[in-house]
């Protein structure tokens, strides 16, 4: 039940703040925010002490086609869970210092979004995964359409839309292919997983291709990229941490949840092309961050070489990488929000984010220097912090793959260094300039937001513990029905 | 009480926090002596830890709190206390503590005392936690933290860009030698399952389960991460334009602890590095390569610090020369006698360059002495002690770098002799043009020339105390056995690295001494020809005509050459990716395969044209329906 409220709650809310919404929309939608996070972190708090039946919901919809309302959270989900309910008030509130025309319709499709996002995370049936999937689509695409920037944005929400929706449609003849093989009739991920085990090892090779495809446009993995950096240019920022923070979550969940268990031998023999793609992803989107002079763009960028990685790593298959996947995940969805925040203080003071015209913010406004500070630390995973604990596991995992992707895939670490704090000195060093000069002090919104990032960053850093229980014995579980 | 030692990292990180956080109206002296008090009190701690360990007790392991958990890979935030460990930890604190109360009245004037001193003491905090992780994880923490504290602390002067650029340049390359590392960790990790020390080397050793070229590209790997630490040949190049940094930083990170953390770890991983010949050799190798490097770049240098910089690149190599030969205390040995003289040198340049108001340029001082009586003398005792004449600290530690050498590598004897005698050479080069002749700065100079205040001398006298007697921790084996004077620190050291076991005569290390001590001098006096008794000055840069002298004063060109062939080709290739590959290739593909129906862009239209309100409700409503028919 409670796992049906979680994805409840932001659906209802959604509808709640679109009716009444005019005035008090913001509020209600923080407030659901707030709620989300109660609720997950008490759900969080059952699983920890193994009272999973209030988790897990599972009933009979279309009967003859064997799809069935069955969610449940586990410790897989459960991570994206938190990430999804951390990020969520985090997302709304960084929107409070702007006005945005029908905030209504603005805030309930973030919601929208929200649940239907929810819903693929605790899907416990491929179709639902697949249906929510998909759903999520639809708000983000109107979000950016309509409070987007930039004129040729129906070009690229066009080629975005369709761009994803292209790449499902192997993802969806890829799981009709396994649902034919499960019997009785089911889409439920156990005997999905069955089913897809007992094909030959040359059919499961095209099945994970035909998945995999489908995730690699949505994480985005190179060379299905292209759609990324200008959708995330034209969105709202609030659009674009929701883009990066949490959707294309859905495509490296997508990996574990159905892409390891399903197809394991297909992957291990057929798979090899999939990792190469992830890392060269890593190298390649890591060059052109370093090559862009707009902040944005830069952050786009740096963000296709973090989930390269996540990627190829999970594909490895081992336990280190999968637990580094799943907390790089969450440290991604925190750092991003940190990250594109950053930008948009940057904009609504100076109206660009060409970076070339910047510098000397620190002597201006040293307290964002040093907030900005720490999440570049973040980002270019620096011990005690969230995106080192990712990192260093997912590059321990791939080693037990390859050595050599790993040496190519690690140069992230110094790439990652180089276009990050290449941005850290443009923008912040060196003395200010007239564009700079009158860099006002963070408003109070701004402070705190910032603060939280940097708290959950550096907290999550320290203590990832506690997080990675919760998943520990699942990881285990998936790895065990594998092999 | 080796329960104490978790509480060692918690004083300079709790002085990092209240200064940041809540420094904002107190007194810089106030600052001062909690940062410094912090730094001390950890001293004292390290002391009480420190005197479990002489007896000979077992490595205890302390845990803190569960940090990273797989289902194999588990790692705790837990610190080792053994001998290893807690001699560096005295010499940390203790060098640090000094340092800290020189930065006192050093930095007095600078209007971010505050920051620098919060920073000081988050950087003992991660030096701490280098040397006291139990297993190379942990070890990583501090690594990259102290990585990022010189990152700060270099570029701590940020509004001039040059500092910025030495700032970043220090950082990643340190990354590249971070990668290596993490690459050996990997290596690690997936032949034995473990990083933890105590599995690997103390209560089982899990390292024997790497052999061959899995053994050798582990342990190298692991020697990539000390050669940008440590700045080791071909990562060298940023240790020098670290000097950008204030000078207290310069003793402190880039002379004393941080860059002998690549000693640290090598020699901690002394199990693995003496069961890799290999990788022993490269170390070997690239210590003597890079020892030989400095100290000629350090002949032709005229930055009172950039010398003292090359030095420390080549005192570094000299370590690393030993560690390859398999002596790995001796190394241990020569890292702290260097804490001593050569933070004891760094901070007397700072003393030199407090009082010419800014200058650097050794071609603009002469005759200091008088003017500077205390920062003079220390400033000779440190020129002694590194120069190796005894009985001062780095005698006994180089004199045994070299009679390891004689033993084991007669090209190492050689060489590492030559730059024994190159170093005193340089080093009384910069002590005559400094303190002795006359003045050559402006008349302003010298009307200004003062010696420092009391919290600056203090602590260089305490540390010429210590260069002058550090070096009794390790009496030469063979002559202090006649002698009944045991080779202390040796025995210190011996459950917890390997052992070279010297198999030397009276006679053969008494020559070698003597022989050392004859070089030492002869350099010395060659100097003082040249620099005293001639009178002879640096040249200008304009005036160099030598080709070879022309190519050491410009470091053997290696900058520009990585500049020409790393860092402009990386950037053409960035470059070329975002304006060919990306539009012109990859979207293009795209285009080409996806054929978009033209049909779709309806659905556009229909938001355009204001029917999404009715959309959006429909979907929500169906949303609702499909999920309510179930309750």
């Amino acid at each position: 039940m409670l796992t049906i409220a979680l994805i409840a709650v932001p659906l209802l809310m959604s509808g709640l703040i679109f009716v009444l919404g005019q005035k008090l929309a913001r509020q209600l939608a923080l407030l659901a925010g707030i709620l989300q996070l109660a609720l997950t972190v008490f759900a969080a708090i059952q699983l920890k002490y193994g009272n999973t039946s209030i988790l897990t919901f599972q009933q009979n919809w279309i009967g003859p086609l064997g799809i069935q309302y069955h969610f449940s959270l586990d410790g897989l989900s459960i991570i994206l869970a938190l990430l999804t309910a951390i990020s969520a008030p985090l997302i709304v509130y960084s929107t409070f210092n702007r006005t945005f025309k029908s905030p209504h319709v603005f805030y309930g499709l973030i919601w929208l979004m929200i649940g239907s996002m929810m819903g693929a995370f605790a899907a416990g049936d491929a179709f639902i995964f697949y249906l929510f999937y998909e759903i999520a689509l639809i708000p983000i695409y109107f979000l950016i359409l309509i409070w987007g920037s930039g004129d040729d944005r129906p070009k690229v929400t066009m080629k975005f839309f369709v761009y994803t929706m292209f790449g499902s449609l192997f993802m969806l003849a890829s799981l009709l292919y396994v649902y034919a093989h499960t019997s009785p009739k089911t889409f439920g991920f156990e005997a999905m997983y069955q089913a897809g085990q007992s094909l030959s090892v040359l059919e499961q090779g095209l099945v994970f291709a035909g998945i995999f495809i489908a995730f690699a446009v949505k994480m985005p993995v190179f060379p299905f990229h292209t759609w990324q950096p200008s959708t995330y240019k034209a969105a709202p920022t609030a659009g674009t941490m929701l883009l990066a923070a949490i959707m294309l979550k859905m495509a490296t969940f997508g990996l574990i949840r159905l892409v390891l268990p399903m197809v394991p031998d297909g992957l291990a023999e057929y798979g090899n092309w999939a990792l190469v793609i992830s890392v060269i992803g890593i190298v390649y989107a890591s060059l052109l961050a370093m090559a862009q002079k707009q902040f944005k763009l830069l952050i786009a960028y740096s963000s296709v070489a973090h989930v390269g990685l996540i990627s190829a790593g999970i594909l490895s298959t081992n336990a280190e990488a999968i637990q580094g996947g799943l907390f790089e995940m969450l440290s991604h969805g925190i750092l991003a929000i940190g990250l594109f925040f950053v930008y948009d203080i940057i904009e609504t003071r100076l109206g660009h984010d060409q970076m070339d015209k910047m510098g000397g913010i620190r002597a201006v406004n040293p307290t964002f220097a040093f907030l900005y500070f720490i999440i570049v630390m973040g980002s270019v995973a620096l011990p005690f912090t969230s995106g080192f604990v990712g990192e260093f596991l997912l590059l321990l995992g791939l080693s037990q793959y390859s050595l050599w992707l790993t040496i190519f895939g690690g140069l992230t670490v110094v790439l990652g260094a180089v276009y990050m704090l290449r941005s850290f000195q443009m923008m912040m060093l060196g003395p200010e300039n007239t564009n700079t000069s009158g860099f006002t002090a963070l408003t109070r919104q701004e402070k705190i937001l910032l603060s939280i990032v940097v708290i959950l960053v550096v907290g999550l850093g320290i203590f990832p513990h506690p997080i990675m229980d919760l998943s520990n014995k699942a990881v285990e579980t998936l790895l065990a029905n594998i092999r | 009480m080796e329960k104490l030692v978790s509480l060692i990292p918690v004083f300079p990180l709790v002085g990092f926090l209240y200064i940041i956080f809540l420094g904002k109206g107190l007194s810089k002296n106030t600052i001062g002596a909690i940062g410094s008090g912090a730094i001390f009190l950890a001293f004292i701690t390290s002391i009480l830890v420190f005197t479990t360990q002489l007896h000979g007790a077992n490595p205890t392991i302390v845990k803190v709190i569960d940090w990273i958990t797989t289902p194999k890979f588990d790692i705790d935030i837990s610190f080792i206390v053994d001998p290893l460990s807690t001699i560096y930890l005295l010499f940390i604190t203790g060098v640090g503590f000094l340092i800290h109360v020189y930065s006192i009245g050093y930095m007095h004037e600078d209007e971010g005392f505050n920051r620098f001193i919060a920073y000081l003491n988050l950087f003992v905090f991660f030096m701490l936690i280098l040397v006291l992780g139990d297993s190379y994880a942990m070890m990583f923490v501090g690594w990259e933290g102290v990585g990022v504290c010189s990152f700060m602390l270099i570029g701590f002067w940020y509004k001039d860009m040059a500092n910025n650029d030495a700032a970043k340049k220090a950082f990643i390359i340190n990354r590249i030698g971070d990668l290596g590392l993490i690459l050996g960790m990997c290596m690690i990790f997936f032949h034995t399952g473990t990083l933890r020390y105590d599995d690997l080397f103390i209560s089982e050793s899990a390292a024997s389960g790497l052999h061959g070229w899995d053994l050798h590209l582990a342990a190298i790997f692991l020697f990539i991460g000390a050669m940008g630490k440590s700045a080791q040949i071909p990562l060298h190049t940023w240790l020098p334009d670290a000097m950008a940094g204030p000078t207290p930083v310069s003793a402190l990170i880039h002379a004393a602890t941080m860059v002998t953390a690549g000693i640290y770890m090598v020699a901690r991983s002394s199990a693995i590095f003496s069961a890799s010949d290999v990788a022993s050799d490269v170390v070997m190798w690239a210590g003597i390569l890079t020892a030989i490097l400095g100290a000629t770049i350090a002949l032709t240098q005229n930055d009172i610090k950039k010398v003292l910089a090359y030095s420390t690149v080549s005192q570094l190599g000299l370590m690393f020369t030993a560690l390859g030969m398999g002596a790995y205390s001796i190394a241990v040995f020569h890292v702290i006698t260097h804490a001593f003289f050569k933070a004891l040198l760094f901070l007397g340049s700072g003393s030199v360059i407090h009082a010419m108001g800014g200058e650097q340029d050794i071609r603009r001082m002469g005759g200091l002495k008088s003017h500077l009586p205390i920062t003079h003398i220390t400033f000779l005792i440190g020129t002694i002690a590194i120069s190796g004449i005894p009985p001062l600290a780095g005698f006994f530690s180089k004199d045994q770098i070299i009679a390891v050498a004689f033993e084991e590598n007669m090209i190492m004897f050689v060489l590492a002799s030559v730059v024994s005698a190159l170093t005193a050479f340089y080093m009384f080069r910069l002590y005559f043009l400094t303190f002795r002749g006359s003045f050559r700065g402006t008349h302003e100079q010298e009307h200004h020339l003062h010696e420092s205040p009391k919290v600056m001398t203090i602590p260089l006298i305490v540390l010429a105390v210590l260069s002058i007697f550090g070096g009794f921790m390790g009496f030469p084996h063979a002559v202090g056995h006649a002698m009944h004077v045991p080779h202390w620190l040796d025995h210190f050291l011996e459950n917890t690295v390997e052992m070279e076991v010297l198999d030397m005569s009276v006679g053969t290390e008494s020559i070698l001494m003597i022989l050392a001590t004859v070089i030492a001098l002869i350099s010395m006096y060659i100097a003082y020809t040249k620099y005293m008794k001639n009178g002879e000055l640096a040249l200008e840069d304009d005036e160099i005509t030598s080709s070879t002298h022309q190519t050491l004063a410009s470091k053997y060109y290696i900058d520009e050459l990585y500049e020409k062939i790393i860092r402009r080709p990386v950037d053409a290739i960035a470059q070329f990716a975002r304006n060919v590959v990306e539009p012109k290739i990859i979207d293009e593909l795209v285009k080409q395969v996806s054929l978009i129906p033209s049909g779709l862009g309806s659905v556009a239209k229909a938001a355009q044209n204001g029917k999404l309100v009715m959309y959006v409700l429909a979907m929500i409503a169906g949303l609702i329906i499909l999920l309510s028919t179930l309750i």
